[in-house]
């Protein structure tokens, strides 16, 4: 994919300046017909979810002591790896978020929350809320687009490094929450400044990350499988943290990915933003930005109503409980102004974000060119490329190139 | 512990203080294997799962009963929790409540001495437009959980005057009926009039619009029955209006008495006039605080910088703070991140995006302070934000 506005059709070419502007106050109807009508039973959803779920994680603790008996542990992990996901992603990303903070209610609050990550709540606040959620897929300044070491879009110049693109993924989706507490950090950025040069700012919160990370190491490895020490269950119990840790890990990377990588989903650039974006310009960004996940009620909850991916980007301190009521209005909406409405089941956006990876890990064209035939050549063309100086691989991507556009143009007849 | 006591001699008194401290070391060593197993819970966020009304966590309660007294007023019962440390009659408590699923905080006087089953009681009249009255009145579901802060206040019997004076008006009666109730316990049989309340020589002067609407009406007239209080009514549909200056004429021994008044402002204005005028003591009770209505713009004051700043009522104060120097916590600067939000105190604040008003009163939500965006939030008359 490339970004928005060097395609050669612009998928908002159609819309005039008041259209945005249009969309912009249509959006906020939406918006307020929520917040006039959420009370009491919204209040009630989101206490009965805190309720639940510190009963499933006490509950599979409990399992867990005896998780020396296999079908303990069996049931102990799942359940501690569904009460693992619905704090991270149905309570806490969304408290985080403010969608509660109307309560007024201290223990229910974007200010006080913290969640069961190693990433701080103050560092995804600031890395989420402040800088995914204002530059929604503006490459080079949403660090989510591939938080800083993957290749996302197609202008990014290839390097043979991204080869392990794909392995990067892998190893990321099953420790994101690491992934997370460095991309909350930039910890590569200030890595790379001399020791004595960072910032006072930044030592405060890695200090407060690594005590984070320790608590949680704590929690999950020394004190819940101690406490099954006297039954003989140590190790199944800590071996049973650590899957359910992987499996939230795992999933959360999951319902991430469907969020802003699916092929054909818009990445924007950076100068083509007006320095005073208007609500209705940054309300369209996030429209084309996000893909949601179509799926069962109990998908939804599982995803943190990520699934509403949309609607979340929209609305994100909307209370999520509500975003399927208001999607097919926001549907409707994408109709009448002929955008496109991203949505898909599971595993078609999970897989379509994975291929995007595979692609992307690969040079431009290189996938379009290849077939099962010209395996070997292409094969021994990407070595070259992977081995060889600058100079071969700008020669062979040019090759590339061409013949991508032949067969392309060859398609269209 | 008292087998230790007992034992206080010589050496050993030494024995039962380390164990005393063992016992305290252990508790403190399994609350905090406790801590590191349910991080980045707190304990007590567990705890409260199970038992929110145990000792040692956030003082709460739970409505155990509502009784109507007038079509407008309820008495509600609430079970206090572990940690509720008693109250003096005449003393108020501060209570949270969810009305619509948002939290309120309201003070409201205690209508019954210390009891006997550990509930305390308030008494609520609805106000018209006051949402949190109408809810405890009409809409509060025995079972529900409150929120609590201890009892407070000085309004309450000194020990030594044996003349008093009660002038209250309408729910002002409130914080009267529970000292009342206290010194002349009623019983089925009757009001009782033990020695606590013997020696006491009180007069009430009651006012409210009418009879019906008049709470505790029953039990004032059947203290004076018993003889425990003379009682003085003051109908505003029978009588007319009370005028405060002729209230010498209602108690005649006025001068000797100490007078303790409770009612809207009004007429506690006027009665301290007339107090002043001739010289008497005067004590007085007020809860609700006469509302500012929200304008446009104004002045907000940042407490902790001890700095003033001037805003129209269509910049953000975030934008507006910055501008005259202060440093301010911000992210997105468009009302998604909660960035910025600040505890206000006390004031109102419009949200440029939807024109919604958020208010805070002192003692009225919550003692920390509402928090507001300041980046999309301009001030609607003048507020104290902390920072
Ligand atoms: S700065 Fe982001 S909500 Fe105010």
């Amino acid at each position: 994919m490339t970004v928005m506005t060097k395609k050669p059709e612009n998928p908002t070419a159609h819309l005039t300046e008041a259209d945005v502007e249009q969309i912009g106050v249509e959006l906020d109807a939406i918006r307020q017909s929520i917040i006039d009508d959420r009370g009491a039973a919204d209040a009630a959803y989101i206490r009965r979810m805190v309720d639940v779920q510190r009963k499933l994680e006490l509950g599979s603790r409990a399992v867990l002591l005896a998780s020396a008996f296999p079908p303990a542990w069996v049931a102990g992990t799942i359940g501690l790896s569904i009460a693992k996901i619905l704090e991270n992603m149905e309570i806490g990303h969304n408290v985080m978020h403010g969608q509660w903070d109307w309560m007024r209610d201290p223990k229910i609050h974007s200010s006080t929350w913290e969640w069961d990550n190693a990433s701080t709540a103050e560092g995804w606040k600031h890395s989420h809320n402040e800088v995914h959620h204002t530059y929604t897929n503006i490459v080079g300044k949403d660090n989510d687009l591939g938080y800083g070491i993957m290749r996302v879009d197609e202008d990014q110049r290839w390097i043979p490094m991204y080869l392990a693109q794909p392995l990067w993924n892998a190893i990321n989706a099953c420790f994101f929450e690491y992934g997370i507490a460095a991309y909350d950090l930039e910890l590569g950025k200030n890595l790379s400044i001399p020791k004595e040069k960072r910032s006072d700012e930044f030592k405060r919160r890695a200090r407060n990350t690594i005590t984070k990370i320790r608590k949680q190491a704590t929690k999950d490895y020394v004190v819940n499988p101690a406490l099954a020490l006297p039954f003989g269950g140590f190790l199944p119990a800590l071996a049973a943290n650590f899957t359910a840790n992987v499996v939230r890990n795992v999933w959360s990377h999951s319902v991430i990915m469907c969020g802003h990588f699916p092929e054909g989903v818009e990445t924007f650039e950076r100068k083509a933003i007006p320095e005073n974006e208007t609500r209705g310009q940054w309300y369209v960004r996030q429209m084309l930005g996000s893909a949601n996940i179509s799926g069962s009620k109990a998908m939804h909850l599982m995803t943190g109503n990520l699934s509403h991916q949309i609607e979340h980007h929209l609305f994100p301190d909307l209370p999520s409980n509500r975003y399927a009521e208001i999607a097919p209005q926001v549907k409707a909406l994408f109709d009448k102004y002929e955008l496109r409405y991203h949505e898909a089941p599971l595993p078609q956006q999970v897989g379509s974000a994975w291929h995007k990876v595979v692609r992307l890990s690969l040079p431009n064209g290189f996938m379009t060119t290849t077939t099962p035939k010209n395996l070997p050549s292409q094969m021994k063309l990407l070595y070259g490329m992977a081995t060889g100086g600058p100079k071969v691989r700008r020669a062979a991507q040019a090759r590339l190139e061409q013949q991508a556009r032949r067969i392309k143009a060859a398609k269209a007849a | 512990m008292s087998s230790f006591s007992s034992l206080r001699i010589g050496p050993s008194s030494g024995r039962g203080r380390s164990t005393a401290g063992l016992r305290a070391a252990v508790g403190s060593r399994v609350r905090r294997v406790a801590e590191a197993a349910v991080t980045p819970l707190e304990l007590d966020d567990v705890l409260d799962v199970f038992s929110p009304l145990r000792a040692g966590g956030p003082l709460r309660g739970r409505i155990v009963a509502v009784h109507p007294e007038t079509r407008d007023a309820a008495t509600i019962e609430i079970k206090p929790g572990a940690d509720w440390a008693g109250h003096v009659p005449g003393q108020y408590v501060r209570i949270g409540i969810d009305v619509d699923g948002v939290r309120h905080w309201r003070a409201y006087s205690l209508t019954h001495g210390p009891r006997a089953d550990g509930h305390v009681s308030i008494t609520v009249k609805a106000v018209p437009d006051g949402h949190v009255s109408s809810h405890l009145v009409h809409g509060a579901r025995p079972g529900t959980l409150v929120h609590l802060e201890q009892a407070a206040g000085e309004f309450v019997l000194p020990p030594e005057s044996r003349k008093l004076l009660f002038v209250t008006a309408g729910s002002g009666i409130t914080p009267v009926i529970g000292m009342l109730r206290n010194l002349f316990p009623s019983t089925d049989e009757g009001v009782l009039l033990p020695s606590r309340g013997a020696d006491r020589d009180i007069v009430v002067v009651h006012v409210a619009p009418s009879q019906p609407d008049s709470i505790f009406h029953d039990d004032l007239v059947a203290l004076d029955a018993a003889g425990a209080i003379r009682l003085v009514t003051r109908y505003d549909d029978e009588h007319g209006v009370l005028d405060v200056g002729s209230i010498g004429d209602l108690v005649p021994d006025l001068a000797e008495r100490r007078t303790f008044a409770c009612g809207p402002s009004g007429l506690l204005d006027a009665l301290d006039a007339h107090h002043e005028e001739h010289g008497l003591e005067l004590f007085v009770e007020q809860f609700r605080t006469s509302r500012v209505e929200p304008g446009e713009g104004g002045t907000v004051t940042f407490s902790t910088s001890a700095t003033d700043v001037e805003i129209d009522g269509a910049t953000p104060i975030l934008d507006a703070a910055e501008a005259a120097g202060l440093l301010m916590p911000s992210g997105c600067r468009m009302g998604i991140c909660m960035g910025c939000v600040l505890p206000m105190r006390e004031g109102s604040v419009r949200d440029l995006r939807n024109g919604a008003i958020t208010t805070a009163v002192p003692g009225e939500t919550d003692p920390r302070g509402v928090l507001v965006q300041t980046c999309v939030n301009a001030p609607a008359g003048a507020c104290s934000i902390d920072h």
